[in-house]
């Protein structure tokens, strides 16, 4: 019998139709007595009746099933022989290899992300569930500024996120100014709070580090709760100015002298055609994250934020000045998470305190670390199954958490680096042979 | 003592360090003369990656002086600069003993990193970097051949390509001292750069030395263990034992001296020396 449980994997299909042979012939010992022999209630006697049609029928189950489940081993130890020759090979070939999936996933994510509301341009719920999953993945690629490159444990990120929230509305609700005029001076903002944060914690690494961001994000949130003549406390502020498509409002009846979107266009007015705008919106910012973030990467700036990462003292020796490479990581890493909150602020219309507690730092640091610290398309993945996770668990009700808690843990087990933990260097000195163009490259 | 016709380079004065009650350097004087390879060797625990700390900033000397002599910037007191400025401005740049590589960035960017002073200022503020205009893109490309050509020097230029971390040690120490030399070093000082090397690895080791100081005028500083290394490529030796400096001169000289014999060897124990031992292991403890 050993024979067959532990026949090798390397079978020809000779070798693996005598091994679901072997299977079946088990099945059928056993499925005799089982299957094929029933007793029967004959006139208050029992009596025997065989069922050999069945018997068959489970056999040839048995046979089929045990062919499919060896060829699905074969394939699935194939492919761990295949990333294990592969880890012998040269370096060169495991990186392209690597970075074409990433780059193919980068090209179907960015197909999705365009055509979905177009797909779905009468589903609210999709459009609002994606424009979530975009919210997340740009703070995601914010902080992974902060985590992911720099290295520096942040716990308090929604801080800034916060920052940006609070900036767009009391500036366009207080002074009248509109999205794209509030849009900069709230990420300025928002960068300047990162430094302010950066220079106590200048001489702090690791866990010391971690408890004074959680702290700096706790005093943001307990001032917007408390300080009721400036941010509304806990009634948070309301009727927010939404953003307009170069001026064209999204509203059915506009305002005297003006025209409305749907009115520009001749369409007819619909409540969907903001929720694409939104959507498009935080598309066009978060790609323009992207490319942001990608750039610096490969700059100075992004090389020196990761060589603090791996050693802040060799830093040192080779002359940086390793105040500047954190500031400049905090006040970047701010500066996206403002953006974030001013879109936020802006989408919501209204925002309270309550958007700003610690679980979102947790969400947003977790999507970073699932995703593979420092890997930009690793936060899309992530962010998506963060979102989505909870949206498809509605069902469970309760369990809800439950399961989500559950796949992180899943997802841990089983890539400890993160969904995507592959680290493209920033330049080579001998380009691979399939480089794929600067721009896909940087996906 | 180094010739006269020889000038110095950086003169160590009446140098102290102590933690708390503990004094791991004692008043030591040492000058380094430019374009040579000076070594400093001395017992376990003898002080002498505490010099190195007070050296490139790491620490802050409790007493005394280190006067660098550029030849642009004049005299430069290195005990008042922090360590990134001594790298950067007084052009000290010093290796680890236990190698101190950026392990998951390639061996390329390892030396990249070393040249970011320039680059960063070649990016303007990364301004010309983001739109990658003209001047960024010739600095890039300079910082990439030097790099090579120090690649190629030490033999590294295969591995270009791969994460510093997952090469083996003694490449790893080649890598350190080239990316040291990245910084464009004045002084280069090394701390042990022989230390896990195999006896064709530290002969290869002794070549470069030997190409650095004799061929390209590289002043170097060099903390050793080895023997072999130091003895062959040194032009002058300082020996420290306990924080303090027991002789100087040449390898031939430092080799006769019975004070550095005994530090080595030891002598008969008698009750003051084994607790002045006892005392200066602990202070010179490199933490």
């Amino acid at each position: 019998m050993s024979a067959v449980v532990f026949a090798r994997h390397a079978m020809t299909p000779a070798e693996r139709l005598r091994d679901a042979a072997w299977v079946a012939f088990v099945g059928l010992v056993l499925g005799i007595p089982m299957v094929g022999l029933t007793t029967v209630d004959a006139g208050g006697r029992l009596g025997v009746e065989t069922r050999f049609g069945l018997l068959a029928a489970v056999v040839a189950a048995v046979f089929g099933g045990r062919l499919l489940l060896r060829w699905a081993i074969d394939q699935a130890r194939n492919r761990k022989l295949e990333r294990e020759r592969a880890s012998t090979a040269t370096a060169a070939d495991r990186a392209s290899g690597a970075l074409k999936l990433v780059n193919f996933l980068g090209w179907v994510a960015l197909g999705t992300a365009i055509t979905l509301p177009i797909l779905f341009s009468d589903n609210r719920y999709v459009v609002d569930t994606a424009t979530t999953v975009l919210i997340y993945v740009m703070l995601g690629w914010g902080l992974n500024v902060v985590v992911g490159l720099a290295g520096l444990l942040d716990l308090g990120y929604v801080a800034f996120y916060a920052v940006g929230a609070y900036s767009y509305a009391l500036l366009s609700t207080q002074f009248g100014w509109s999205f794209w005029e509030a849009l900069p001076v709230s990420g300025a903002l928002a960068a300047s709070f990162g430094i302010l944060l950066g220079y106590p914690i200048l001489r702090l690494r690791g866990d010391y580090l971690a408890i004074v961001t959680l702290g700096f994000g706790e005093i943001i949130r307990i001032i917007l709760v408390n300080w009721t003549e400036f941010s509304g406390g806990p009634n948070g502020i309301s009727s927010i100015p939404r953003p307009s498509f170069f001026g064209l409002d999204f509203t059915r009846s506009p305002a005297e002298g003006e025209q409305s979107f749907a009115g520009f266009f001749g369409l007819e007015f619909s409540p969907m055609h903001r929720l694409i705008f939104l959507y498009y919106l935080i598309l066009v910012l978060a790609l323009l994250t992207h490319a942001f973030v990608s750039r610096l990467r490969k700059l100075p700036v992004g090389r020196a934020w990761e060589a603090l990462r791996e050693d802040e003292i060799a830093c040192q020796a080779m002359g940086m000045n390793t105040t500047h490479i954190k500031l400049s990581a905090f006040a970047i890493g701010a500066m996206l998470g403002g953006f974030g909150g001013v879109f936020f602020a802006a989408r919501q219309g209204f925002i309270s305190p309550e958007s700003f507690v610690f679980t979102e730092s947790a969400i947003i640091l977790a999507i970073v670390v699932l995703g593979g610290m420092g890997s930009q398309m690793g936060v899309v993945l992530a962010a998506t199954l963060l979102v989505l996770i909870p949206e498809f668990g509605r069902g469970l009700a309760e369990y809800r958490m439950l399961l989500f808690g559950l796949a992180m843990v899943l997802i841990m087990v089983w890539r400890p680096g993160g969904l995507l933990a592959h680290r493209e260097p920033t330049l080579r000195l001998k380009p691979l042979q399939q480089s794929a163009p600067a721009k896909e490259a940087a996906r | 003592m180094n010739t006269p016709a020889t000038t110095t380079l950086l003169s160590v004065r009446q140098l102290t360090m102590r933690f708390g009650g503990l004094t791991a350097i004692d008043d030591l004087s040492l000058e380094v003369p430019a374009g040579k390879i000076t070594g400093i060797i001395g017992p376990n625990g003898a002080g002498k990656t505490t010099l190195f700390n007070c050296l490139t900033g790491f620490y802050k000397p409790t007493t005394g002086s280190l006067r660098l002599n550029h030849p642009r910037h004049g005299e430069i007191r290195l005990e008042t600069l922090p360590s990134h400025r001594v790298a950067r401005d007084a052009q000290v740049v010093r290796t680890f003993q236990n190698i101190r590589l950026f392990p998951k960035m390639t061996v390329l960017e390892n030396l990249i990193v070393a040249q970011h002073n320039v680059l960063q200022r070649a990016s303007k503020f990364s301004i010309a970097g983001l739109f990658n205009l003209p001047g960024y893109r010739r600095a890039e490309a300079e910082s990439i051949a030097r790099a090579a050509t120090w690649l190629r020097r030490l033999g590294l230029e295969q591995l270009a390509d791969h994460a510093a971390g997952e090469l083996p040690y003694g490449i790893q120490r080649r890598i350190e001292i080239a990316r040291a030399l990245c910084v464009d070093p004045l002084l280069l000082c090394l701390d042990e750069p022989a230390a896990g090397l195999n006896p064709r690895e530290s002969a290869e080791l002794n070549d470069l030395l030997l190409y650095l100081s004799g061929e390209l005028g590289l002043s170097i500083l060099l903390i050793e263990h080895d023997m072999s290394v130091v003895m062959r490529v040194s032009d002058h030796i300082g020996v420290i034992s306990y924080g303090r400096k027991i002789a100087e001169g040449t390898p031939e000289q430092v080799k006769n001296d019975p004070q550095v014999i005994k530090a080595y060897l030891g002598e008969d124990d008698d009750e003051d020396d084994s607790e002045q031992r006892t005392h200066a292991v602990a202070g010179g403890a490199n933490p």
